[in-house]
Order: C-alpha cells, then structure tokens, then sequence
C-alpha cells in the first residue's frame, strides 16, 4: 500500500475524478457567477459589461444591507442556540431514562425536507386557525399576532423554525463528541469528589472543545447562506422583513431577471462567507488542545 | 510492479465505468427511441410538454390534458408526449430556470405581454403565426392572441380567458343582514358591517401579490377611468396620476377598516381561498379559472357551492370607470421553444391542443377558454352561463398589471402593492417608487 501512494501517477488518478467533479460543479460556476456580476444581464438575451456598476449600486442597496442585517441577526441566534444544543446532550449523554428515545425524537426535524418543515410552520402560524394562535386565544390573549404576516415578528418566527429545524443535527453532533469520552476520566473526577455540573463545565466542555468550535462554523456559515424556509413561508415578506441575502439573490436574479445584479449579490455573499468564517477560525483558534 | 499495474487497472475501469454512467444517465430518452426505431419505419419522437396543472390543485385541468395527449399519441403513433407538472409559482421560476441553461421544454405554458418580452427578444420561443393563420384561423375570441403578441408575430397561443368578479357568499351575506351591494359606497358599508360582527369581510392571500394587484387595479379603473393604469404602464401617462394615488389612499382605508383577512400579507393565495371555501370569510375577489370551485368541484361541499353568487367590482361614485370593465384577459398560452429539435410535431402539437382544449375545458373544466365557445347543446352551471354574457357584454378587459409590466418593474409594482396593503408605505410614495421604476426602463 505504501508503495502505491508514493507513486504519483497513482495519486493523480485516484484524485483525478473528485477534482474534476469539485472543479466542473463548484469552482467553475463560482467563478461564472463574479463574471456575470460584473454583466448587466436578464437572462436570456445578450450581456453588456458594466464593470464593477452592479458592486457599487450593490453598496448603496438600502434593500441589501436590510437582508444582509438579517442574515446576520440568524447567524448570532444560531450561534447563541448552540449552547441550548449543547445543555441538552449533556443530559441525553448522562446516563437518564428514555434517553435513547428522547434522541430519536430531537432527530426527527432533520429527517424531513425543508418544505415540509416550511408547511408544517405555515400551518401552526397560521393566524385565524393555527394552532399557536389558538392556543393564545384559549388562554385568554386578545388578538394574537398574525406570525407571518406582520413585520414585527415574522423574521424571529421564522428563526425559532430554523432553530428547530437545526436542533436535532447539532444534539447529535454533541452526543457523538461526549460519548467519545473515556469513561475513566469522568470515574476519576467523582472519586475525587467532582459534582455533576463540575464534570460538565470542566471536564466534558473542555474535551469537546474543537468539536464545539466546528459547530459555531457550521451554524455561522449556515445561517449567512440560509434559504430555505425563508423563501418557501414568506418569500422574504411582508415588505422585505424577513429577506436574507441568498433570498435577495434569488429574487433579483429569477424574480427581477436581473441576472448580472443577482450575480453580484451572490458573489459579495460568498466573500462576506469567506471573511467571516476566516475571522471565527482566528477568534476560536485558543491555544493548545485540551488534553487529560 | 505488478501489484502497482493492477491496481492503476482497477482505478481506470473504475473511471471508464464512472462516465459510462454519468452519460448514460443523460441520454436515457434517446436510447429509448432508438429501440423502436427497429420495430417502426420512422423515428418515433418525443415532445416535452410542461404544464402548470398538477392533479392536486387542478384535479379537472389534469385530467383534461392528459385526455388530449391520449388522444394525439393515437392520431400521431410516431409521437411520445412527456410531461412534467409543477404548481403555478414553481412553475414560473423552473421555466427562469431552464431557458438561462437554454434547457425549455418543447412545448410549454406562458403569460402574455411583459412576460413574454424576455423570451422572445432572447429568440427562445418560435413564432406561431403559422398556425394561427392556418388550423386556427378564427377561432379565438378577438383580443386573445394579440396579447400575445410582439412586433407583429404571434409566440403563443391562449388557452383561458378570464375575467375576474367578487364571490360572495351569499349565505354570511343573508345572516348578517348584508344587501348584495351595487355600488363601491354600500359594498363599504357591508364591509363594515361584516366587520363589526366579528365576520372576515373578504379573503385575500397577499403573500403572492398579484391577488392584491388586482384590488387596486379595479379602484384604479373605477377610479380612473380603465386608460389610466394602462397609460401610466405604456409611458404615455404617469404613475403619479391623482387617480392612481386615490385608489391607493382607498386599499388603505379598506385595510383599516379591516376589510381583508387578519395576516392576509402572511398567507398565500390558496390559504385564502381555504377560508372562504371554508365559509370563513365572506367574499373573495378571483379570476374566473376558480369558477369549478364553487361550481362543479365535488370536493367542496354542495352546501357551500350553493351558497357562492359573483358581483360585478361596483361603480365608485364621481368615478370615470364603469361596471362593465374588468381586470382579466388571457391567461397562459402554449409556446414552442425556438430550439426545439421537433418543432414541427410540436406546433401541430399546439393547434390539436388549442383546439381540443376548447371543446372539453367548457364541458369537463368549466373554465372559459380563449377560444369562441358554442354553448348550444351543452349543459353548463347557470354561474358560467352569466359570466360568459358578462363577457360578450364587457367594455374593456384590463390585463393583469403585472404581466403588463416587464419582469423587474412587475417586481417593484409588486413589492409595492405588499407594503401599500401592510401600510409600510404611503399612497404617494407607492406611485413615486412606480413611477421612478417604470420611468428608469423606458430610458
């Protein structure tokens, strides 16, 4: 085996299919798209080169910033739901009754398709006959808010879908870290007499800590690039009060047919990505591993 | 050495089959005709046909196509049809989809005027005039296919025509003690009385936009008068016209008087009609392609389909428009796709599709088609029977602001139609930000 993988004729070829389905499917259209930004473009007919036009009225776009606000207002609620995620398997990993099940059951949001998940919350928001406003009104609140409908609270009605729809994935991720604990350690710190929030704080944290500073990535990254359930509850409605960037994106290029300007706000956000993902590795890189 | 050989073997049959596969995915449907070519002298074909029509929502639609299809695979034994069937919003943005990847379907549904504009000046669709001169000279109701009209050539053919009345529910009306009103002042004072017991005077799913559009546009032509909007979009008048901004000012006095459904920006426009089907609402303002709904559609209870009766948008007093001018026109129309590689089947296609379409969408849909419709013989609902002489009587038709509009400024008109119902805007900022849209394109 040695022998094969010093070869690196061999090498090439087991890497050569990958790469070329990597290149062909991701890095080519990424560099497509920062062409086409720089068109003016509807789609089908003809493209004129504009320059850098459409990144410059991109910066003034009052509606952008708005979208790219909210983007950003996910990544921070996301980020914050982690530790919720994180309490919650440290239960399910100690040793309680019907964890298992309890298990199964965070992993279901997971296993169904965003437009499910979109549907089920358009019928639970529903503001004459869903059932969260039913159950106001049975308990006595007057004219519960129409969720979906009105600017106050569609984008926080919304997140608390996403976070839901997220719950399951990151429990998993956490229990999977914490069962990898050697069971010795956490022995060693009852004998010397630690309680069990002490375990949790100093001894499970600690040890899971890169797992833990992945997942930050992944909700950051996750939330700045969401669509989804945005698109398929509101479409970025009523007035543009639950629009983020990548709905924004997709109105302009397939609503608007501005292909060029919608290339441009893809393009933008796959930097404001890169940049931000950068500056979370600098921020959670502390030192040395933790290690017992 | 030889261990390295097999194992480089095993890594390039690995990649030989790899592509084997990626291509033979790909070419799957011509394959499939090669194999007959053997049994039959000529090729047999195939025609993509996509439609808007899925079995779920449009449950008489689909099945009427699919009768029309059987039929023209029997007459044309060489020819497969193949369809695929999206829901009407899914639709429009999969047919965005394909055409920038220059991937349209053979055959397929689209709207008139600015929703065409892209397409035709992108050369994507082939012009029909070739059928409408020939298989079918005269049978459409005038008007129709020059909407679809561009610089003289005809891209597609009408299926629909549509106008678009008030349902009521005559039975809420009856409890409530509401007259069926005739003018714009007593259809306000029933909404007020509808509202002030607690009933939802009128449904409307404001998520998809265009159901709020076409409020405005009936207080903007009863306003108005029907040329104003018309002018305002076609560059010869302005979109700040006093007209437009007081039609404006009137949705928002409706929206305070809590005339549409609570959360109406937040639900879609089948959520709206839910509530009314569901005699949770009292009117509801709709093209005429919802007429099985409240006529023949077995799913919905006889009790309720009974009790709907349609009004005509009534007069506003002092205003310019008249009773019998209605927001409608055609409604889709089938193009062929200009790199089409049967177009010829395909345009024969549409003709056997138009006519036939015209012929059952009366009997088995109960819509009204694009083309002149001989109701002798036949037995229709009594609502349809009405609506088609409101048709024959109507002044003017006003087709739907949006489709008139090219895509990007329909976007604005739209945007703009949520934030006036929600209140985020005031009237005349809704025309300002109209006009400045409408005038930026015209330069």
């Amino acid at each position: 085996m040695n022998k094969v993988m010093s070869n690196k004729l061999v090498i090439a070829l087991y890497v050569l299919p990958a790469l070329l389905l990597i290149v062909t499917l991701i890095y080519g259209p990424i560099l497509l798209t920062g062409y086409y930004g720089l068109m003016e473009w509807n789609g089908v007919g003809p493209m004129t080169f504009v320059g850098f036009d459409n990144y410059i009225e991109l910066v003034q776009d009052s509606k952008f910033w708005d979208s790219a606000l909210h983007s950003f207002l996910l990544a921070i609620f996301s980020t914050l739901s982690l530790a919720g995620y994180l309490i919650i398997s440290l239960i399910l990993a100690g040793k309680i009754k019907g964890s298992n099940l309890l298990r199964k059951i965070y992993l279901i949001p997971m296993l169904l398709s965003s437009v499910a998940i979109a549907q089920l919350w358009i019928k639970i928001y529903d503001p004459n006959n869903g059932m969260l406003n039913s159950l106001l009104m049975a308990l006595g609140v007057e004219n519960p808010p129409a969720w979906l409908a009105d600017p106050k609270f569609v984008l926080y009605a919304i997140f608390v879908a996403i976070l839901w729809q997220y719950a399951g994935f990151y429990i998993i991720i956490y229990y999977a870290a914490l069962k990898g604990i050697p069971e010795s350690l956490i022995e060693a710190a009852k004998i010397d007499g630690a309680n069990p929030v002490q375990i949790a704080y100093k001894i499970k944290v600690p040890l899971i800590a890169g797992v833990i500073k992945v997942t930050v990535v992944l909700a950051i990254v996750g939330s700045l690039k969401y669509f989804d359930l945005i698109y398929v509850m509101t479409g970025g409605g009523p007035n543009g009060a639950s629009e983020v960037i990548a709905s924004y994106m997709y109105q302009k290029a397939f609503g608007s047919y501005e292909f060029g300007y919608g290339s441009a706000v893809a393009f933008f956000l796959l930097i404001i990505t890169l940049i931000i993902t950068w500056i979370t590795r600098k921020l959670t890189a502390s030192g040395d591993e933790v290690q017992y | 050495m030889r261990g390295n050989w097999t194992k480089i073997l095993f890594t390039l049959s690995f990649i030989v089959l790899f592509v084997l596969t990626a291509c033979g995915g790909g070419s799957e449907t011509s394959s499939g005709s090669e194999e007959n070519e053997s049994g039959s002298e000529s090729a047999e074909k195939t025609i993509e046909f996509m439609h808007l029509w899925p079995e779920g929502s449009s449950k008489q639609h689909f099945e009427i196509v699919n009768g029309i299809i059987d039929e023209f695979e029997q007459d044309n034994p060489d020819v497969k049809v193949e369809v695929e069937i999206l829901g009407n919003e899914q639709y429009k943005e999969k047919l965005k989809v394909l055409s920038t990847s220059n991937e349209l379907p053979d055959v397929g549904m689209a709207w008139p005027a600015g929703f065409l504009e892209p397409y035709v000046s992108g050369n994507m669709f082939a012009p029909l005039d070739d059928i409408l001169e020939g298989p079918l000279k005269d049978k459409f109701v005038a008007g129709t296919a020059e909407a679809y009209q561009i610089d003289g050539s005809t891209y597609s053919l009408p299926l629909e025509l549509n106008i678009t009345p008030i349902y009521y529910n005559k039975r809420i009306f009856d409890e409530n003690g509401v007259e069926v009103p005739t003018t714009y002042e007593e259809l306000k004072t029933a909404i007020q009385t509808l509202a002030d017991n607690g009933v939802t005077p009128v449904a409307l799913g404001n998520k998809d936009r265009w159901t709020g559009s076409m409020w405005y546009m009936y207080l903007a032509d009863r306003i108005g008068g029907p040329e104003t909007l018309n002018k305002a979009i076609d560059r010869t008048g302005s979109f700040e016209d006093p007209a437009l901004i007081q039609a404006a000012e009137e949705i928002q006095e409706l929206v305070e008087m809590g005339a549409f459904i609570n959360g109406f920006n937040g639900l879609g426009n089948d959520e709206a009609k839910g509530y009314f089907i569901n005699e949770q609402a009292a009117m509801y303002l709709m093209a005429t392609w919802d007429l099985p709904e409240w006529t023949t559609n077995e799913d919905n209870p006889q009790e309720f389909r009974d009790s709907v009766e349609y009004m005509k948008f009534p007069e506003v007093e002092g205003g310019e428009g008249d009773i019998n001018s209605y927001v409608g026109g055609p409604g889709v129309g089938l193009f062929v796709a200009e790199n089409s590689d049967v177009k010829e089947e395909a345009k024969d296609f549409v003709a056997f599709f138009v006519e036939k379409w015209g012929e059952k969408s009366v009997t088995d849909a109960g819509v009204i088609p694009a083309t002149k419709v001989d109701t002798e013989g036949i037995e229709l609902p009594q609502m349809y029977i009405d609506i088609l002489n409101d048709l024959n009587e109507a002044s003017n038709l006003t087709l739907y602001a949006d489709v008139q509009m090219s895509p990007s400024v329909a976007e604005v008109h739209l945007d703009m139609i949520q934030a006036l119902f929600g209140e985020a805007v005031t009237p005349e900022e809704f025309a300002k930000e109209q006009e400045a849209a409408l005038a930026e394109e015209e330069e």
